[in-house]
């Protein structure tokens, strides 16, 4: 009878294994670490210059920011530069209506953002823009087709422009650097980097917390099932 | 007499405290048989009370307000103390109340507990079962993330495919002729006061009709036939208290260690218990490229799906509806469609056994199909496990009553 029902299920999953590999972009896997502390300040003080001036962060306090090591006054030193208190909301200096005439949507605010998109995503995403003058931006990118925003990392990074070559009758897409920026290839790598895992932290400030309570409740149970278990066989001595 | 035996007196004497703590705990006696399966009742009652007091919690910070709703989440997850904990606590245990209440099903339906005598009790579980579908539908709203309003307008659509009454229904339902904030709130109300008061109404109903007619078991025979002459008690009966209550308490310690592992190592539980997309907020001018419902309901959306010609004057999109509903509805007439003479597994035959099997299949994969796009090839699938889903319950009268069954034993089996 077992047979027969192994037999069933095998035969009912074959079908599935035709097309369990897909099609996917190959996304470039993003240095997440989110107890080095050191990442997560460079990261925060990059976007609160590149990123603050257009996005909000609006779930977000500046205070937050005690868990990776700044003090209140590191804060209000690197952080704010506009006159807003240290318990705020990171909220973004460009009005709503302004961001929607100037780049056709508004913003999407990033507190959440790697939630959504996933780090590897971003990681991916901030690497791939290349110069394209069919856009309004004059920019585009390789895993974001005609994304709204331009690059507004280009003077670090440099400008790229796209390369297609085929390859076997398939296109195949890449990027070569046109004008090199201000940071090598790998510097500016490891600022997207520490970039990415500041907005992965940002997307879960408790994260870190979370585990480590948790590594706690699990021992604790560990604990409990024992003596539960003994509980239970001191009972049940009299039935079997 | 001790200050606790005369204060249980005095209670006794106005509240029938002892008699009850008797007949449904000290004195009610339980099969001794009871397995793996049996553990998921008390387990979902577990749930039912983590839902209960986080929900509580929750209450006091979420906002029912289209504008605020998204926020006051993170806000919850951010700023509320050890708020990302009950969050997470109330989102994975959604999650679990169907693991383990599909589990409980599952049971009853292998050990074939919702035989007579308990098809009442199989009726009033099934009950359960649809206001925590509304419980569920209409708590997934509430983040207002993009999953939560476009899934939600899924459903709604449902409604508006019903004919001539159709879009004044789903107009009443939601207060408004689109998915808006007026929706919102009355799912907000649903969702914290009517849904959970006739949620804890029904399971205590449930539990009443099981202490009446006693509990299944592993073996499908009725202990209470089998009394001892003196006591009266079932020789096959063990007190629920302490023995199962004990017992109950390792399966809640083995559950808590999956439920807790999930809540603070995997929350989002690789987007099937959190999806991504709901980490957007709801954008009722922009349609996700893929709406999938969460894991629970897509066995269901899949059949929903699976409908793609008109036929006899119906179109497609209400036979879907009509096909969805009744794929729920019909476990309702498992008493009556099993004509087996035998209720447990262990004593059935194989045509039951396979049909059994291809059943649990098909649930998985439609449930699997339900969270992909549409191709088709997934729609030509969704079709022949959505015929295979229906043939288990249509056929049984045919092959419950001629497979060959074993004779059933006069005593449970250790």
């Amino acid at each position: 009878m077992k047979k027969i029902t192994i037999a069933i299920f095998i035969l009912c999953m074959a079908p599935f294994s035709l097309f369990a590999a897909g099609l996917g972009i190959v996304l470039d896997k993003a240095p997440i670490d989110t107890t080095d502390n050191a990442s997560l300040q460079r990261g925060a003080e990059s976007f609160v210059n590149y990123c603050l001036t257009c996005h909000g962060a609006s779930f977000m306090r500046y205070n937050r920011h005690r868990d990776i090591g700044l003090s209140n006054e590191q804060i209000l030193d690197k952080l704010i530069y506009t006159s807003q208190k240290v318990g705020d909301l990171m909220q973004s200096a460009m009005r709503k209506k302004e961001g929607e005439e100037w780049f056709g949507v508004i913003p999407p605010d990033l507190s959440v953002i790697a939630r959504s998109r996933g780090a590897d995503w971003l990681y991916t995403y901030l690497r791939t823009f290349y110069r394209d003058d069919a856009t309004a931006t004059g920019w585009n990118n390789l895993i974001f087709d005609r994304a709204a925003m331009p690059h507004v990392l280009y003077q670090l990074q440099g400008e790229q422009k796209l390369v297609v070559k085929t390859v076997d009758k398939e296109k195949q897409k890449s990027l070569s650097l046109d004008k090199p920026g201000k940071l090598t290839a790998a510097e500016y790598d490891k600022f997207v980097g520490d970039l990415v895992n500041y907005l992965v932290y940002l997307g879960e400030p408790h994260a870190n917390t979370r585990k480590e309570l948790g590594f706690m409740v699990m021992i604790f149970l560990l604990g409990m099932l024992v003596l539960s278990y003994a509980l239970k066989r001191e009972y049940w001595k009299d039935i079997h | 007499m001790s200050i606790y035996n005369s204060m249980i007196e005095w209670i006794d004497k106005r509240f029938p405290l002892t008699s009850n703590w008797k007949a449904h705990l000290s004195e009610y006696y339980a099969p001794k048989n009871f397995n793996f399966w049996y553990y998921f009742g008390s387990l979902a009652l577990l749930v039912l009370v983590n839902q209960l007091i986080t929900g509580i919690f929750l209450t006091m910070n979420y906002k029912p307000d289209a504008s605020l709703a998204f926020a006051s989440v993170e806000y919850i997850m951010r700023d509320v103390d050890y708020g990302w904990l009950i969050r997470y606590m109330h989102s994975t245990g959604a999650s679990m109340f169907f693991v383990v209440v599909y589990l409980h099903m599952f049971r009853g339906m292998m050990y074939g507990s919702y035989r007579k005598p308990r098809e009442l009790l199989w009726l009033v579980g099934m009950a359960i079962f649809f206001v925590l579908m509304s419980l569920a539908f209409t708590g997934y709203i509430l983040p207002w993330g993009q999953m939560s309003y476009w899934g939600a307008q899924v459903i709604v659509s449902m409604f508006g495919a019903i004919p001539v009454i159709g879009d004044t229904l789903s107009q009443w339902l939601l207060g408004d002729f689109t998915l808006s904030d007026a929706a919102l709130n009355r799912f907000f109300a649903y969702h914290v006061v009517t849904l959970p008061i006739l949620l804890v109404t029904l399971v205590f109903v449930h539990v009443l009709a099981l202490h009446e007619t006693g509990s299944n078991n592993p073996d499908g025979i009725e202990i209470k036939e089998n009394k001892n002459p003196k006591t009266g008690i079932p020789v096959d009966g063990i007190p629920f208290h302490p023995y199962y209550s004990v017992k109950d308490i390792v399966g809640v310690v083995v559950f808590m260690m999956v439920f807790c592992g999930i809540i603070f190592f995997a929350p989002e539980m690789g987007g099937y218990f959190l999806e991504y997309n709901n980490f957007i907020p709801a954008n009722t001018l922009q349609t996700p490229d893929h709406i999938a419902p969460v894991w629970y309901f897509t066995p269901y959306y899949s059949m929903l799906r699976a409908v793609t010609v008109n036929f006899l004057w119906i179109d497609a999109k209400l036979w879907g509806v009509i096909l969805m509903a009744a794929s729920v509805v019909i476990f309702c007439f498992l008493p009556w469609l099993d004509r087996s003479p035998v209720k447990s597994i262990r004593y059935k035959g194989p045509y039951f056994k396979i049909a059994l099997t291809l059943f649990v299949i098909s649930f998985f994969v439609l449930g699997w199909l339900g969270t992909k796009s549409p191709t088709p090839l997934y729609t030509l699938l969704a079709q022949i496990f959505t015929v295979i889903y229906f043939a288990f319950f249509i056929l049984m009268p045919w092959y419950s009553k001629i497979d060959k069954t074993k004779p059933e034993p006069k005593r449970v089996k250790e």
